[in-house]
């Protein structure tokens, strides 16, 4: 880092912003779902041991030849047409050769001159509600390389002794999205590059085309950053952050990324064209290679692969299956929930809006559906390090719940435990109530009153305070009660048997 | 004649990872013009309206289902590695990306 002709302290980015506007660019890799790979039947599949759910065609074994999988080309499409892209009549896969051992063959099948989808749009909905559009150049098809564990004494690139190679993701389908060059976001930037890919990510999970897990790596993007001074219209020179892989790490990298850009340019130096790596630690980039012969990847048509032809008929089929747009879903809900929009925010962040969806469809009010999986189920998720969906917990257990205590059969904390015993798997709502006799003590042999009763004699003073008109007092006994009925009894009820006793009007 | 210079000829060896001497690389020059020149040949039978071919066969959507087949146990996968390790092949450090 001596050469201070490329090399300058970043300006904050207010400074940066003062003398620069940025100019953006996305690519995002999408991982399919599909079963199987882009053009093996080998399983697509996530966590397997190394180098096991691979062929011979995922190895680049030679005189093995490519099928492609017609799902992949239909989920390629539906993505397009999610981008509001034009979908090509007739596209081909060509060849991007290099060496590099995640790659066996030595050249990895993808579109170049011919993608599937092109000319597209997405309009992203920043915090304030301002919407930024931007343009899609295309999304085009290819696979994924295989896995690289770089060991020795540093455990990182440089300074390592050797590579260790899985190929278990190699061939599994993507669908590329880039966008076009990014103009006019100033300082929204770094917040428009993680709405942008978060929007990406929630049409491919809404598409159910990908898993959409951005730290599997099944989401990843690479965010192209560059400076030009304000009131200039000549791009900069730009560098490419690769596999950046979460929203925040995308908007600190771009943030990172245009304070180093301006910090340069403003001490008269020059940009260097490289990739740059996230540094998740220091939230800084570091240099990678600087982009030279490497890049010189020699495309040529996939001799192994006919053309793909799409019939207007069959992207009408398609775009018929579309599920609604996440961003007008969301417009839809937040709407009809009547929820803040800090408490929508909230149920986006934690990704529960499918679910509160689905439980309010099973009958319940959002509010209560929200309070539940915000709150009890989110708990138990997190005590047992799952996220709240892999629970297990049906909209209809919600519902059952929920009828239960409206019917005052049991209270808030016995519902609480109910669901536990749910996810233990000991049956539905009311099965558990009847099994474990957790239903709310009724008065019917007199063993609330009793407990009453008792509790009064017990506290005195409280029993004066109330009589001398604090009915807030009454809590103070309903604590005691709840002990003496293992948590049962139903709160109102002996509100309304302490009142009788003292003679005041509830 | 086409123009391909000595220069290209490097270029694409090191791009390619193929190891040529000074006079392969001058007589390859030479070789790949003339190649040039003949592909160059075709265009001129070409009429405008001939869309250009993607594939020699007149073949489209060509399909797999999505089925999952055969794969190799790890033993397999690893028979032809050079070396391997923690049932991963073992290569050479190379300074790139990741």
């Amino acid at each position: 880092m001596t050469d201070t002709l490329t090399d300058a302290s970043p300006l904050s980015f207010e400074e940066a912003l003062e003398r620069f506007d940025p100019v953006l660019g996305f690519e995002v890799h999408v991982e399919l779902n599909t079963k199987t790979k882009m053009f093996s039947s080998a399983p697509n599949a996530f966590g397997d041991e190394p180098n096991t759910n691979v062929n011979e065609v995922c190895l680049g074994l030679p005189g093995t030849l490519p099928v492609v999988n017609g799902k992949a080309v239909e989920y390629a499409v539906k993505l397009g047409l999610a981008l509001n892209c034009e979908i090509a009549e007739r596209c081909r896969f060509a060849r991007k050769q290099y060496f590099y051992p995640d790659t066996p063959k030595n050249w990895q099948t993808s579109q170049y001159d011919e993608p599937i989808a092109f000319d597209g749009y997405l309009d992203i909905e920043l915090d304030d509600g301002e919407v930024f559009r931007v343009e899609i150049e295309r999304a085009h098809m290819e696979e994924d390389a295989g896995k690289l564990t770089h060991a020795g004494t540093s455990g990182r690139i440089q300074g390592a002794d050797y590579s260790l190679v899985d190929y278990n993701r190699s061939g599994i389908p993507l669908v590329e999205i880039v966008t076009k060059p990014i103009v006019g976001a100033g300082s929204r930037g770094p917040e428009l590059a993680r709405a942008y890919v978060s929007a990406v990510r929630d049409i491919v999970k809404g598409l159910d085309i990908s898993d959409a897990k951005m730290e599997r790596g099944n989401v990843r993007c690479d965010a192209n950053v560059s400076m030009m001074p304000k009131g200039t219209t000549t791009f900069g020179t730009r560098s490419e952050t690769k596999n950046v892989n979460s929203l925040r790490a995308v908007e600190h990298a771009v943030t990172y990324e245009m304070r180093r850009h301006a910090g340069i340019l403003a001490a008269g130096g020059t940009i260097v064209q490289e990739t740059r790596h996230w540094q998740e630690g220091s939230r800084t980039t570091s240099s990678g290679r600087p982009k030279s012969d490497a890049d010189d990847y020699r495309y040529f048509p996939e001799p192994d692969l006919v053309p793909i032809v799409t019939t207007a008929a069959w992207v009408e089929e398609l775009r018929a299956q579309l599920p609604e747009p996440p961003a007008d879903r969301k417009r839809r809900l937040l709407a009809a929930w009547g929820f803040s929009e800090q408490e929508f925010r909230d149920v986006v962040a934690a990704g529960l809006l499918d679910e509160i969806d689905e439980t309010v469809a099973a009958g319940v009010s959002p509010s209560v559906a929200r309070k539940w999986w915000m709150g009890e189920i989110s708990r138990l998720a997190n005590a047992r390090d799952l996220e709240p969906a892999a629970l297990g917990v049906e909209p209809v257990t919600i519902s059952a719940l929920n009828g239960l205590i409206t019917q005052g059969r049991i209270n808030d904390k016995i519902a609480r435990q109910v669901l536990e015993h749910v996810i233990a798997g000991e049956g539905t709502p009311e099965e558990i109530v009847t099994a474990r006799g957790l239903e709310v003590v009724s008065d019917d042999s007199g063993a609330l009153t009793a407990a009453v009763e008792k509790a009064m004699a017990e506290n005195p003073d409280v029993v004066e305070k109330i009589a001398a008109g604090k009915l807030k007092a009454i809590g103070a006994l309903i604590g005691p009660v709840m002990k003496e009925t293992r948590g049962q009894a139903d709160a109102g009820k002996v509100r309304e048997i302490v009142l009788a006793k003292l003679g005041i009007e509830g | 004649m086409s123009e391909i210079s000595r220069a290209d000829v490097e270029h694409l060896a090191k791009l390619a990872h193929i190891s040529m001497t000074e006079q392969e690389l001058e007589k390859m020059a030479q070789e790949l013009a003339v190649i040039v020149d003949s592909m160059a040949t075709v265009s001129e039978a070409v009429s405008g309206e001939i869309p250009a071919t993607s594939h020699p066969l007149p073949l489209t959507n060509v399909f797999r289902e999505d089925e999952v087949g055969h794969v190799f146990t790890a033993e397999q996968s690893l028979l032809n590695a050079p070396d391997a390790e923690a049932g991963r092949f073992k290569v050479p450090a190379i300074l790139d990306e990741e």
